[in-house]
């Protein structure tokens, strides 16, 4: 059990590190966006398992209970995530950002 | 100034708060009773997880405040109301989930790439595409546009209510197959159409 | 077990600051808004950690969920905040 944990927390982290890495990477707001929306939602939803398995470990209904908490963590980051990236895209696109493209290399 | 950021996209419309045609809730007759014990079972399930005490005191006081919200805003959360449907369309949304995740997955390992790979600048070709959906329920349009944000390098960036959609693709390989099978899937997940 | 969680936690930390450069330095406000966003689904994951941490995973789930709510709501104010103001255009550099 403690192995299945472990594996999913260093995913998760592996998940996490991308996100920040593409986040200072990438070029443009656009591009950003794929890294800070994908891969927080990926790693959250990993590290929150791990979490959810560990904390069911030693079974109790107070355990499961909380178990049940983190799962409702879960869905919520599913559906939160994916639409406060949409928001932030949707704000620079109303504001006429212009979108990064292989033109703009040389520069 | 103001017209930098515009020379590509002045020619169609950027779309505006107002553009919505009538109010989309007003052409059912909702069953109210039926949708509003539905709201009251799923709000006093979250109750019961978060509060996490069984006494009669929270209880009650869970059934209170679920009924008074029920009550006073019932139809928001199923606005179908179909009594016959509802077990098997969740059913078909929770055969939708797996494949969903699978496609995360899979995005996450070609963003994943992109990130580390030390000539990243000469793989990712931003684009931007558009397509028109076929999809018409509002739910299915929003799920659509959360599942394009997720999958392989892309990111919704608009969508209308008639289901024009305006996609950011990392590269060009990744936006190929929009709107190709996820729609489909949602299509039946949903019952559209 | 609890070094591994002590662990994750301070490499989550350090990538925190890896998005703060980003939330600080970032050359519109929506790129900060992203690395905001960013730092807030990391805050989540180590309220979990330190609730497993501190034996009281109970009392820390709470929390985190309401996190979640309130990092959701507030990247959507800023961002509805910001797309009101028409010409938001690149900024100077930071001094």
């Amino acid at each position: 059990m403690d192995v299945i944990v472990i594996l999913l927390l260093i995913c998760g982290l592996v998940f996490f590190t991308g996100g920040a890495v593409g986040i200072l990477r990438f070029p443009d707001f656009y591009t950003r966006l794929h890294p800070a929306g994908k891969m927080d939602t990926l790693g959250s939803f990993l590290m929150v398992l791990a979490v959810a398995l560990y904390n069911i470990h030693d079974f109790s209904w107070a355990a499961l209970l909380t178990s049940l908490k983190i799962l409702l963590i879960v869905l919520f980051i599913f559906i939160l995530n994916p639409t406060a990236t949409h928001a932030i895209v949707d704000a620079g696109f109303r504001a006429g950002m212009r979108p990064w493209t292989k033109e703009d290399r040389g520069k | 100034m103001k017209e930098h950021p515009a020379e590509k996209r002045s020619s169609q419309p950027v779309n505006a708060f107002g553009d919505r045609p009538g109010n989309p809730s007003e052409h059912h007759i909702p069953r109210p009773i039926f949708s509003r014990i539905m709201t009251f079972i799923a709000l006093l399930c979250l109750w019961v997880i978060l509060s996490g005490r069984f006494d009669p005191f929270h209880l009650s006081l869970g059934v209170i405040s679920c009924a008074l919200v029920s009550i006073l805003s019932g139809d928001l959360l199923f606005p179908e109301s179909r009594t016959g449907g509802l077990f098997r369309h969740t059913m078909q949304v929770i055969n939708y989930a797996p494949w969903l995740l699978y496609q995360v997955i899979l995005a996450n390992l070609h963003v994943l790439y992109l990130v580390f790979h030390p000539r990243m600048m000469d793989l990712i070709d931003p684009r931007i595409i558009r397509f028109d959906s076929k999809l018409k329920k509002e739910i299915s349009l929003v799920t659509f546009a959360n599942s394009i944000t997720l999958t392989p390098g892309t990111i919704t960036m608009y969508v209308s209510v008639e289901g024009a959609f305006q996609v950011h693709a990392i590269d060009k390989a990744s936006g190929e197959p929009l709107p190709g099978e996820m729609e489909r899937r949602i299509a039946r997940a949903f019952e559209d159409e | 077990m609890v070094n591994v969680f002590l662990y994750t936690g301070l490499f989550l930390c350090l990538l925190m600051v890896a998005s703060l450069y980003r939330a600080v330095f970032g050359p519109t406000v929506l790129d900060r808004l992203i690395g905001v966003n960013a730092i807030g689904s990391k805050t989540v994951i180590l309220l979990l950690l330190i609730g497993l941490l501190y034996d009281r995973l109970d009392m820390f789930v709470d929390i985190a969920l309401a996190y979640a709510l309130l990092n959701f709501v507030a990247v959507l104010a800023a961002s509805r905040y910001f797309q009101k103001r028409k010409g938001l255009y690149e900024e100077p550099p930071y001094k």
